[in-house]
Formats: C-alpha cells, sequence, structure tokens
C-alpha cells in the first residue's frame, strides 16, 4: 500500500447530539468518536438511532443539537455536500440508488469531479479513462472502467462505490449493512478494501446485523439503545454476549428459538418447476407444520423461485401442487386465493407501501373480509391492526404512522404480519431477516414458530446458513437454479451448506 | 415553532388563498360576492369538475388520462346528433355517451395494462383518435337545431327541453349541473374514503408491484379507474351540449388542460400532496372564482391564462418543496 495520505492521529467526534421527529426523539445526547485509521462498529436493535446518527454526520439530516468536530476543528454539515466536503463519505444498502446504470463505471466513480462546476468544461475522456483505471488497479478490482454500470452484477456495482470514495478524497467512511446483499466470499472481498482504507488512515463506521464479521475487523464497538448511546469498548475487551446485551438491553437468551411441532401431510409438492436462467428444473416438498429453508448465494435463483410459487411470475414448465390440488396461479391474487402467501425479498419496494399508514398496510390483503357492501369497516380495519401491532410489537408512535417512517425490522413485521389474518396455508419467506436487528429477528422467528405450531407450512429462503441451521426442519440447498442436496435438522454445518450451495466451487473454511 | 407554522401553511394554505382571493374580488367589485355571482361560478366549472374528476381517479392509481378533453368533445356532438339528426329518446341519449366513455376507458387501460405503453403515450395517441372520430363523424361541423347539411336538406331534430334542462334548469333555485357537481365530489370523496373499491385504488397508485404482491388484482384496479375517467369525461360532454344547446366542435380540447390544472392545484388542498377529489373541487373553484374576478375587473381574458398558470405554480410548489423535505 502507498503511504498513508493523512495523519492517523485525526478524529471524528460528535458531540451531545440531539434529533426528533415529530417530537418523538430520535436521539438524545450522543457521543460518538470516530478516530482515523481505525474500523468502527456501530451497533444497535432497529429504532436505537444509528441510521438517524450516520445520517445526521452525513448530511442527510441536520441535528437539533450538538456539534461535529473533525481533526479538532468544528464543522457544520447541513448538507450532504457539505459533509463530502468534510471528508465524510457513505456506502449506502441500496447501490442502485447511488449509481447511474446508464453511465459507464468511469463516469460513475469520477461522478463528482464530471458534475463539479470546477475546472474545464471540456470533458477530456481519455484522462477520465486513465484516472478510474488507476483507481481500480490500485483497489485490486477486476472491472473495465469502460464497461456500463447496469451490466454489472450488484457486488461489482458495490466495488464501483467504493472506487468512487476512494476517487473523493475520504477521511471517514460509513459503511451502512454493505454486506447484507453480498456472499461470503464478496464480504471477504469488502472486508480487505476496509481494512485497506484503514491502511490508509481512513476513519470507517461500520454498520451491520452480523456479529461475527464484526469481531472479525472492527477495532472498537459503540453500542446504542433506543437513541441513546450505551457504550463504546474495544473488540478485544468485549464478547458477542456482552454486546448482544447491551443492545437489547437483556440477554438474549436463545437465538434461535426452535420449536418442534408435529409435521404433518404433505401441503407444497413442486416438480420440475423451471423459468429462464434462475430456476431450472426445482423440485422440493414442504409438509404442514414443517419449516423448510432453502438456502443458496446470492444469484443462486431463490429470488425468482419464491416469484414463480406466488404467481408473480409465469414457470415455463412444471407444477406446483398445494394439499394435493393443481396450481396454475396466474397472478399474486390466485395465489393468495388458494393459500399461499409471499414476504418479498425487496421490503421497501415490494413488501409494505411506505407512503401508506401502517393501519392500511396491515389491512390490505383482508380488504374484503372486512368490508361490507362495498364499505370497509373502520372499526373492525382498527381492530384487526391494533391487534397485530400489539402481538407483533411493532414499534409505531400510532398506526396512522407511515410505514416508511419505521426501522427496518418493524417494517418487516409489517410485511409479514399482512398475511397473518388470511387464510394461508403457506408461507414464503424471502430474506425476512435482511438488514434486520437481532430483537426483531427473535420476534420474526418466534412468529414463524407459531406459524408452524398452527400447521401452516413454511418455505424459508436464506442466505444466512446459521439461521437455516437454527430453524430449519429440513434445509434444501439451492445453486444455479436448481436443488442440489437435502439436510434434516441437525445433519449439516455451515461448511456442508456452503460446499453445496457454492456447487463444490469454493474452498472449504 | 417554525416547524408548526410550515405546517399550517402547508395544509391551510390554499384554502386561505382561495378566501383571500374571494375577499379581494368583493372589496373591489360589489357584485361579484352575490349569490347570483357565485352560483354562476360554480355551474361554469361543473363540466371541468366532472372531467377533472375522472382525471383525479386516474392519477390516483398513478396513471394518467389526456383523452378526456376529447371524450368531451366526441360525447357533446354524439348527444347532439342522436337529438338533431336521429331524433332519439332521451333515456338513449344519455346512456351511449356514458357507453362511449366506458369504451374509450377500456381502449386506454387496454393499451396502458395489456400492451403496457406508458400511460401518458398511450392517452396521448387515444386523444388523437377519439378527437379525429369526432370530427371525422360531424365532417367538422357543429351541430345545432334543424341544421343544414350540405345537400340543402334540413337536419330533422331539435335538442329535446328534457335534455337541455339538465344543463340549464335549477332545483330549489341551484342551477341544476351544480347539484350534480356537488354530488359527484361527495360521491367519490367518500369512495375513497370509505369504500373498498377506493382503497385499492389508492394502494395501486401508491406502489403498484407492493400492491399486486399483496395479493390485490391491480390489472383490473387500474383498467376501472379509466374507464370511470372516461365516464366522467362523458358526463362533462353531456353537461356541455346540454349547457350549450348544441353540439359544438372540439369543446373538450381547453377542457383537458383546465381539468389538468384544477387536479394539481388540488394536490396543495388541506396539504393531501396527492391527487384527491376535495382538492380537484376546490382547484376549480379557485380557476372559476380568478376568471370570474379577473373578467369583472376588466382584465382581458387572454391575460388571465398567466394569472392560472402562476396560482398553478405556486401550488405546485408548496406540494413540491414539502414533499422533497418529508421524503419516505
Amino acid at each position: 500500500m502507498n503511504t498513508p495520505l493523512h495523519v492517523s492521529t485525526g478524529s471524528l467526534v460528535m458531540n451531545g447530539i440531539y434529533k426528533s421527529f415529530a417530537n418523538v426523539p430520535a436521539l438524545t445526547d450522543v457521543e460518538f468518536t470516530v478516530n482515523s485509521g481505525e474500523i468502527h462498529a456501530l451497533l444497535g436493535a432497529n429504532g436505537a438511532g444509528k441510521s438517524t446518527l450516520m445520517k445526521i454526520l452525513s448530511g442527510a439530516y441536520t441535528s437539533d443539537q450538538g456539534h461535529i468536530v473533525i481533526n479538532g476543528e468544528q464543522v457544520k454539515i447541513d448538507s450532504p455536500a457539505a459533509a463530502k466536503q468534510a471528508g465524510i463519505q457513505c456506502v449506502y444498502q441500496e447501490v442502485d440508488t447511488s449509481l447511474i446504470p446508464q453511465l459507464s463505471v468511469a463516469e460513475n466513480i469520477l461522478l463528482s469531479h464530471l458534475t463539479s462546476s470546477q475546472g474545464s468544461p471540456i470533458l477530456h475522456w481519455k484522462s477520465i479513462y486513465q484516472q478510474a483505471e488507476a483507481i481500480l488497479q490500485k483497489l485490486g478490482f477486476a472491472i473495465s472502467a469502460r464497461q456500463q454500470v447496469s451490466e454489472l452484477s450488484l457486488a461489482e456495482k458495490q466495488l464501483v462505490l467504493i472506487a468512487r470514495i476512494m476517487a473523493e478524497q475520504a477521511k471517514f467512511v460509513i459503511f451502512d449493512e454493505p454486506t447484507a446483499p453480498l456472499s461470503m466470499e464478496e464480504a471477504e472481498r469488502l472486508f480487505t478494501i476496509m481494512e485497506g482504507l484503514k491502511a490508509q488512515g481512513i476513519g470507517v463506521i461500520f454498520i451491520s446485523h452480523r456479529l461475527p464479521e464484526i469481531f472479525r475487523v472492527c477495532d472498537k464497538i459503540t453500542v446504542m439503545r433506543d437513541g441513546k448511546k450505551v457504550s463504546t469498548v474495544a473488540t478485544a475487551e468485549t464478547n458477542a454476549n456482552e454486546v448482544v446485551h447491551s443492545m437489547l438491553g437483556r440477554a438474549f437468551a436463545e437465538k434461535y428459538p426452535k420449536t418442534f411441532v408435529t409435521i404433518g401431510d404433505p401441503l407444497l409438492t413442486v416438480s420440475d418447476l423451471a423459468a429462464g436462467r434462475y430456476v431450472q428444473g426445482v423440485d422440493l416438498e414442504v409438509r404442514r407444520g414443517e419449516v423448510v429453508a432453502v438456502v443458496g448465494l446470492v444469484g443462486a435463483g431463490k429470488t425468482e423461485l419464491s416469484k414463480l410459487l406466488f404467481g408473480a411470475d409465469q414457470p415455463e414448465r412444471g407444477t406446483i401442487q398445494l394439499s394435493g390440488r393443481n396450481l396454475h396461479s396466474k397472478t399474486p391474487y390466485h395465489a393468495l386465493t388458494s393459500g399461499i402467501v409471499l414476504v418479498p425479498e425487496e421490503r421497501r419496494k415490494e413488501g409494505i407501501l411506505v407512503k401508506e399508514s401502517v393501519l392500511h398496510n396491515l389491512s390490505l390483503p383482508i380488504l374484503k373480509k372486512i368490508t361490507r357492501m362495498g364499505i370497509v369497516s373502520k372499526t373492525a380495519e382498527k381492530q384487526h391492526g391494533d391487534q397485530l401491532i400489539k402481538s407483533l410489537g411493532i414499534k409505531t408512535s400510532s398506526d396512522q404512522q407511515l410505514t416508511g417512517y419505521l426501522s427496518g425490522g418493524n417494517q418487516q413485521k409489517v410485511a409479514i404480519g399482512k398475511w397473518m389474518q388470511t387464510d394461508a396455508e403457506l408461507f414464503i419467506l424471502d430474506e425476512p431477516t435482511k438488514g434486520v436487528d437481532i430483537g426483531a429477528k427473535r420476534d420474526i422467528f418466534k412468529v414463524i414458530g407459531e406459524l408452524a405450531g398452527q400447521g401452516k407450512g413454511i418455505l424459508y429462503l436464506t442466505c444466512e446458513f446459521e439461521e437455516a441451521i437454527g430453524l430449519a426442519d429440513r434445509i434444501l440447498v439451492m445453486c444455479d437454479g436448481k436443488i442440489m442436496k437435502s439436510f434434516n435438522y441437525g445433519e449439516a454445518s455451515q461448511e456442508d451448506l456452503l460446499y453445496y450451495a457454492s456447487a463444490g466451487r469454493e474452498e472449504l473454511v | 415553532m417554525n416547524h408548526k407554522i410550515a405546517q399550517f401553511s402547508y395544509r391551510y394554505g390554499a384554502l386561505i388563498f382561495i378566501g383571500l382571493v374571494l375577499l379581494f374580488f368583493s372589496i373591489y367589485n360589489q357584485h361579484f360576492f352575490t349569490y347570483n355571482n357565485i352560483s354562476d361560478i360554480l355551474r361554469s366549472i361543473s363540466i371541468v369538475t366532472f372531467v377533472a374528476i375522472g382525471i383525479t381517479i386516474s392519477l390516483t392509481v398513478d396513471g394518467f388520462d389526456l383523452s378526456a378533453g376529447s371524450t368531451v368533445s366526441l360525447t357533446t356532438v354524439v348527444v347532439a346528433a342522436m337529438m338533431v339528426w336521429h331524433q332519439m329518446p332521451l333515456i338513449l341519449v344519455l346512456i351511449v355517451p356514458l357507453i362511449i366513455g366506458a369504451l374509450v376507458g377500456l381502449l386506454n387501460s387496454f393499451l396502458i395494462v395489456k400492451i403496457r405503453i406508458p400511460d401518458l403515450l398511450a392517452t396521448l395517441a387515444v386523444m388523437y383518435i377519439v378527437s379525429g372520430i369526432h370530427r371525422t363523424y360531424t365532417k367538422g361541423y357543429s351541430i345545432y337545431n334543424n341544421m343544414q347539411f350540405q345537400d340543402g336538406t334540413k337536419a330533422p331534430g331539435v335538442m329535446l327541453d328534457s335534455f337541455l334542462w339538465i344543463g340549464q334548469g335549477k332545483l330549489l333555485g341551484v342551477p341544476f349541473p351544480v347539484i350534480l357537481m356537488l354530488v359527484a365530489v361527495i360521491g367519490m370523496h367518500l369512495f375513497f374514503k370509505y369504500t373498498r373499491g377506493g382503497r385499492q385504488m389508492i394502494m395501486t397508485g401508491s406502489n403498484e408491484e407492493a400492491a399486486r404482491l399483496s395479493g390485490l388484482r391491480v390489472n383490473r384496479v387500474r383498467t376501472l379507474a379509466y374507464v370511470a375517467s372516461g365516464v366522467f369525461a362523458a358526463v362533462g360532454g353531456i353537461l356541455f351540449a346540454a349547457r350549450v344547446g348544441s353540439g359544438q366542435i372540439d369543446a373538450g380540447s381547453s377542457m383537458q388542460m383546465d381539468a389538468l390544472a384544477a387536479v394539481f392545484v388540488g394536490y396543495s388542498v388541506f396539504g393531501a400532496g396527492r391527487p384527491n377529489v376535495i382538492g380537484t373541487f376546490f382547484g376549480a373553484v379557485l380557476m372559476g372564482v380568478l376568471v370570474n374576478g379577473m373578467t369583472m375587473l376588466h382584465v382581458q381574458y387572454y391575460t388571465t391564462d398567466i394569472i392560472k398558470g402562476a396560482v398553478l405554480v405556486l401550488a405546485l410548489a408548496v406540494t413540491f418543496v414539502h414533499r422533497k423535505r418529508q421524503k419516505v
């Protein structure tokens, strides 16, 4: 690596930060310090205020009170531009919103240079590509600077984003759950990058829900709870249980509250289901009361499979049977009426309507039940909504709150909760814990256990192998659109799953 | 405190603005705030309001309907032709245009929902088609009582009195079109607030994919919205013919834009930030009041468009500045 660009004694201090939304306090007297050349984890259950704090740091929000000091100098961050000026950069969860797909990799990397009003008004394409290639080479990314971003995979797009950060000479970089959509290999590569940034004297703030990776890469851990800072400790001086304890404020008794119920008759029988490149002949069975996990890396075809089963996409061949009846669901409506529901992976785009209230989101699939002569019964709707908010522990200021303002875990509870009072028999959950904190995760696992207890079938699609091992009665490993292997509860280790998920290609850890 | 003022002005700004405009005209002209003039204003906006309600419905499902104006033109001349050329009974005269409106809506939704042409482009094409049909049908002539054909013969029929009453009559001193308009506004408001159909349209417009994956039949909902839009435009066409007493050619072309303006001004009423029927109504009222008041002040009619445009900009600015602030 090159010699550090910055003095490694610099620091970023946030002091006495207050922020409230519509008089509901989101942050109360938060203090947060990151030093140059360290990787600092920011942890907390959903709704703890991590994202709000980071949005204040990146200029998306302005704090009500408090100040930010960088390298001893107080800075005013009142816009994303000001944050960049101060050397603060972000890598957000949703890569697609920060890249321009129609432009080349080089243009995306040097976007702020290209759009700045300073410098020459004429673009020197040769030097743009040269600069971009130099950055890519320095970071060791095998992406062509001339390729169009829309042709890249999600993981590659993330690399482009990191290259952009380097091009913009950041001093502090925020990684907001960057590993959520990555496979283990890709996440590994990201950690190398983070360590590279650290070696360059850059302070890295890392938000993640995966504790193991935090303990691997981070130097310090700051935990937040209910809008307040709980603790900052060096990673070497703590352990996962302690961290979980301070996140939840109580011991995390059992990580995976697996319940064992009697498994009944076959509910869903799928044979030779195929569509396009991602689903190439899938056979599987889910019985009543059974939790079946389908695990696989990103791009294995899990999401595509879930959409076929839910009638959101149409299969090219194969049959789907529910309780022995052949299904040909032309639309999700038909799947719902036959008893299949889906909690989709893209929560904010597909799972919930962010611009609508919690109440209206929850009642959407059961509108017909609470309608008399075309009129929706407000009392029945409110009763249904409030009961779900209570039983699922959805944290919201009221049932009228717009769902988009809830934290990730609570949004997911809405996305699952809306199906609870339908007559669904098969619940398909696609990455239900993606971007969800441990507290809400445990609530979701509990709900899955309850549903299984009621004799429903659960198809749980995930790339988190640990969850599958902890929860599922049976694990199916999917790779390149096919089911490669089946394991019963207690049979598989993470290494086994990884081996089959990568079709034997990946080195055993 | 600042936050509260901002909230208040966002929510009630549009209504306060209408109040101020009323006050201004009332002070400057003693004939403005009289029962006759106010009922004149309401009658003048009743037709546009029907078209605007239709457009509000299409916008509610996150669509767009550019063809509403040409549907008004077509139904107006069809209504007149049915009476003047063919001497048909009143009941047919009322039903046929509604069917035509529904068919235009079906054509729109076929292009948008099935063929997946973007709504703006599809309804633009349909606007041309429908407008062409109405000119071809009338050979470019307006239709009036016992009109003379080119071959020298006269049309056999006249506009029925009972039909003209729809546009010109009064009930308890209130112009009948105003009553129809109020019924439609209140009815559609209740539809969106209390019925399943209304809720389904709102949810579809809010996020079609999420609504579809929640088990909503979004294609059906969108189709119904375009059909409703066509039917409301057809009612506008009927009212226009009844008001004017003839089948004017190109009656609806100016109405399309006036209706759209009313709908978008309506976004800012009560801080809705989205298409809503009550807002649409107040938008139409504001536009009507402005035109009426300025005419009384002897502002030339071609100048009023500048004011209308400026008011639209103001309303849109309020809506979108706020939307940017509270991004979900």
